[in-house]
């Protein structure tokens, strides 16, 4: 990288703190106001003893806050997550993939369609087409990919075609043995795709998950059926999954990895590359939502750029305030990217130190 | 580092994807693991006729030469091994560090293996019970003056593998003469051994594609299994369970082998020391073969007292040395589990681990920064002990009295009954037994096996299934 280059990104870096300070002051006086405060939150301030909107300044002062506990998402009332200020508009309630557990929920209005609509700037004209209708092979129920990607679709002047997949069934099938069973479903999802893409030749865009992808290639040729684009998400994905999906399945077909959740939006994904290795390389949708990489063992510490430590995320939407949440997740610091001067992740996979007690099915 | 790629229809591929299998002393990594997505796996897969018709071009007597010669290279040639090659040697030397097993009995493996690909005739032979191969050939045949027919259950054969000892590996050796490809999954300790199989039958004259080669996680082996026409499966017992229900695989959990004296030789106990010792100790109580129970219809204790003042004389000794008989644990965490558990059960009243007192420094001991389990014989009073029957990776067994009468419905699913007794009727009764894999009767070793013999399921049977057959001439029609 040139000296003019590092020093322009260096000067966009500067603009991203500062814009990142106001919106994070921004933020919290929406959540801490009483006219426009979210219940919880407002309850929290009055017994932690201090105010956040004087003592937010910027946003590293969130560590104020101490980590944000996922147990508080789990169970109701839904409603002291939703802000005052949010108050008449409809509201729709997301839940987390409920393979642990009581799922956590999180109520939005808004976020889901914004998410999206940033997501939407960052996707490549020529392979995900203005106008191209779209299909959606994946979780939909209690999740809100489904709104989120039908919303995407229509945003870029689509049709959103869906084939569901229950993803806590599949989890179960695996912990009963079924094995056979979880195979019989996920032909039955794949059969149903197929038909679809067969029969709407204007579908040109897919979004589905890792192990779908796989299924859906071994029957067709995605390329041949008119397929440009495939946005590809869900559950963890390694470098050697989309150096295969890229060599093998997919015939030059554009293939877009990326990392999101209920909590956070969506993660843009730095261009593959097999001179990186096919590293994943993900950037948040900054200032409204933020990732860090930190020391495990001392999660106020950021580690150095590439060094290995556990996800922390922080949400800052007029929908929601997440701070400092410490996800189930960990990865390396990446350097700020010229399209995305923040930090980034690399290589996002589950947190080592929780062991293997989460079961990943085949959604 | 030493690097092991996956061999996808005989073509290495370097995955981005590794796993680092340590050392089982230093604990520093020692070999680097290429590990398939499961989705490559199946991919590969998706063309499994085409595969299986490279190998019907050949014939079984064909096939049965390149087994002879590559058992040869097998035993003494440097074969390739990811970018390098890897001397006889240099395979004893890597099986021990990965594993922990004694260098002398890496080579009793290795001379299993190569047994079982030198003697592939007369393992067949066994399989088939003397049919000739020709049939596999043509389809169909004449043996024991009957018109015959085989068909192949599937397209290849699939194995999900263990860590525990190298011998198990002479199991799905045959099929390869039996012309079902091969799709393997070692594990991750013990990657070595099918690797230098499948090279030896390359330079023996074997086409490369018909063979699969795919270190992998948990979700990579099921998709093997759920791929493959036919399988085996190795594991504990949760692992087996899952797949229970599937004919199409062959599962190889537990052995829970016994030795059991009768009424009429049990006084004359300390004439068969030699062989119970054997049959718990040999291979460090590794295989799924070791006895893992003595069982006698009375004068246990004294049993299980001299069994224990023998056994507990074996110690530790380096990895190198010829007289070496116990191998450390690859992972100390789980000998301290092992121990654990053992001794948690002995928490129930009725049994004792009698070798506590030859032992004062406790089960688990250090040697040379390893970890070993010593030799532990309990003395159980009642079938009903939960340490009455339970299988561990190092020499462990129970000696448990029981009443002859009821013995052979009380052993439960054994793999191999070594029954030293003349009682005709006790040995009815064992021939009669659904619960008994294999039947040594007299003093034989539970490890001493026939490879002509079947293991828990006969290869030939899990391949290839038998059709009625009829042949008459098409000119006899016409006339």
């Amino acid at each position: 990288m040139s000296t003019a280059t590092a020093t322009d990104l260096e000067l966009r870096q500067q603009q991203v703190k500062e814009k990142l300070d106001a919106w994070t002051r921004e933020i919290v006086q929406w959540h801490f106001s009483p006219e426009t405060g979210t219940p919880f939150w407002l309850d929290w301030a009055a017994k932690a003893g201090w105010d956040p909107r004087k003592e937010i300044t910027c946003y590293a002062d969130l560590d104020k806050f101490g980590n944000f506990q996922d147990e508080w998402l789990r169970g109701g009332p839904v409603r002291k997550w939703l802000p005052k200020g949010q108050a008449g508009k409809p509201v729709y309630v997301f839940e987390t993939g409920g393979s642990t557990g009581v799922p956590k929920s999180r109520v939005q209005i808004d976020d889901f369609r914004i998410d999206y609509e940033m997501f939407s700037e960052t996707l490549p004209e020529e392979h995900f087409p203005k106008g191209a209708d779209w299909i959606s092979i994946g979780p939909s129920g209690p999740r809100r990919l489904r709104l989120a990607v039908e919303h995407l679709a229509q945003h870029r002047g689509g049709i959103c075609f869906m084939v569901d997949l229950d993803p806590r069934w599949v989890i179960k099938l695996i912990k009963w043995g079924e094995m056979a069973m979880m195979e019989r479903y996920k032909a039955h999802v794949i059969d149903q795709a197929l038909t679809l893409l067969k029969a709407h030749p204007n579908i040109q865009c897919i979004f589905t998950t890792p192990k779908l992808l796989e299924a859906i290639c071994e029957k067709v040729s995605l390329k041949k059926l008119g397929i440009k684009g495939i946005f590809c998400g869900g559950t963890e994905m390694t470098p050697q999954f989309c150096r295969f999906a890229v060599e093998e399945l997919l015939d030059g077909v554009y293939f877009a990895p990326t990392y999101g959740n209920t909590l956070m939006g969506l993660a843009v994904h730095k261009p593959l590359t097999a001179e990186d290795g096919y590293a994943i390389v993900y950037y948040p949708p900054a200032p409204r939502a933020m990732i860090e990489v930190v020391d495990p063992d001392n999660p106020t510490r950021i580690v150095d750029y590439g060094e290995t430590g556990r996800v922390r995320l922080t949400t800052l939407t007029k929908d929601t305030f997440i701070p400092r949440f410490l996800e189930r997740d960990e990865c390396e610091r990446e350097r700020p990217h010229p399209m995305y001067p923040w930090d980034g992740v690399r290589n996002v996979r589950p947190f080592s130190k929780f062991g293997s007690t989460v079961v990943e099915g085949v959604y | 580092m030493l690097h092991i790629p996956i061999l996808r229809k005989g073509r290495p591929y370097v995955s981005l994807t590794v796993n680092r299998t340590p050392h089982h002393r230093t604990r520093e990594p020692f070999v680097e693991i290429s590990q398939a997505n499961s989705g490559l796996v199946r991919r590969d897969l998706l063309d499994a006729e085409a595969t299986w018709r490279i190998l019907q071009g050949f014939r079984c007597e064909e096939l049965v030469k390149m087994s002879q010669r590559a058992a040869e290279y097998f035993k003494d040639d440097d074969l390739p091994l990811g970018d390098a090659t890897q001397s006889p040697e240099d395979y004893v030397k890597s099986i021990s560090a990965t594993t922990g097993l004694p260098h002398v009995m890496v080579r009793k493996n290795m001379m299993k293996i190569y047994g079982v690909m030198a003697e592939i005739e007369s393992v067949l032979s066994g399989l088939t019970r003397g049919m000739d191969l020709s049939v596999l050939d043509e389809g169909y045949g004449v043996a024991g003056g009957h018109n015959v027919s085989f068909f192949p259950r599937g397209y290849n054969l699939g194995a999900v593998l263990p860590n525990n000892s190298p011998g198990v590996h002479s199991l799905w050796i045959p099929a390869i003469v039996m012309k079902s490809p091969l799709v393997l999954k070692p594990g991750s300790a013990e990657p070595w051994s099918p690797y230098r199989v499948i090279q030896a039958f390359i330079k023996a004259g074997c086409p490369p594609e018909v063979f699969g080669y795919y270190p992998t996680d948990h979700g990579g082996a099921g998709t093997i299994l759920q791929s493959c026409g036919r399988s085996m499966l190795f594991g504990d017992v949760g692992a087996v369970k899952s797949w229970k229900n599937d004919p199409r695989i062959e599962l190889h959990g537990p052995g829970y082998s016994k030795v059991i004296l009768g009424e009429d030789c049990v006084d004359d106990y300390e004439r068969y020391l030699d062989v119970i010792i054997h049959s718990i100790a040999e291979n460090s109580g590794r295989s799924c073969i070791n006895a893992s129970g003595v069982w006698a219809p009375r004068r246990g204790r004294e049993i299980a007292e001299a069994l224990a003042a023998r056994l507990a004389q074996i110690q530790p000794k380096p990895a190198d040395d010829p007289e070496a008989k116990i191998a450390p644990f690859a992972d100390p965490r789980v000998a301290e589990r092992i121990s654990r558990m053992i001794d948690g059960g002995l928490n129930e009243p009725g049994a004792v681990d009698v070798t506590a007192q030859y032992r004062p420094g406790g089960r688990v001991a250090q040697f040379e920064g390893c970890t070993y389990l010593l030799p532990t014989i309990l003395h159980c009073d009642s079938v009903e002990h939960g340490l009455a029957n339970k299988e561990f990776l190092f020499p462990f067994a129970s000696v448990v009295e029981h009443p002859q009468a009821s013995m052979v419905d009380a052993i439960g699913p054994t793999l191999v009954v070594t029954a030293i007794t003349s009682n005709e009727h006790l040995k009815q009764q064992l021939l009669a037994s659904p619960h008994v894999g294999r039947l040594n009767l007299g003093p034989i070793p539970t490890m001493k096996i026939g490879w002509d013999q079947p293991h828990e399921g006969n290869l030939f049977e899990h391949l290839y299934a038998r059709r009625a057959f009829q042949q008459q001439s098409a000119e006899l029609v016409h006339h």
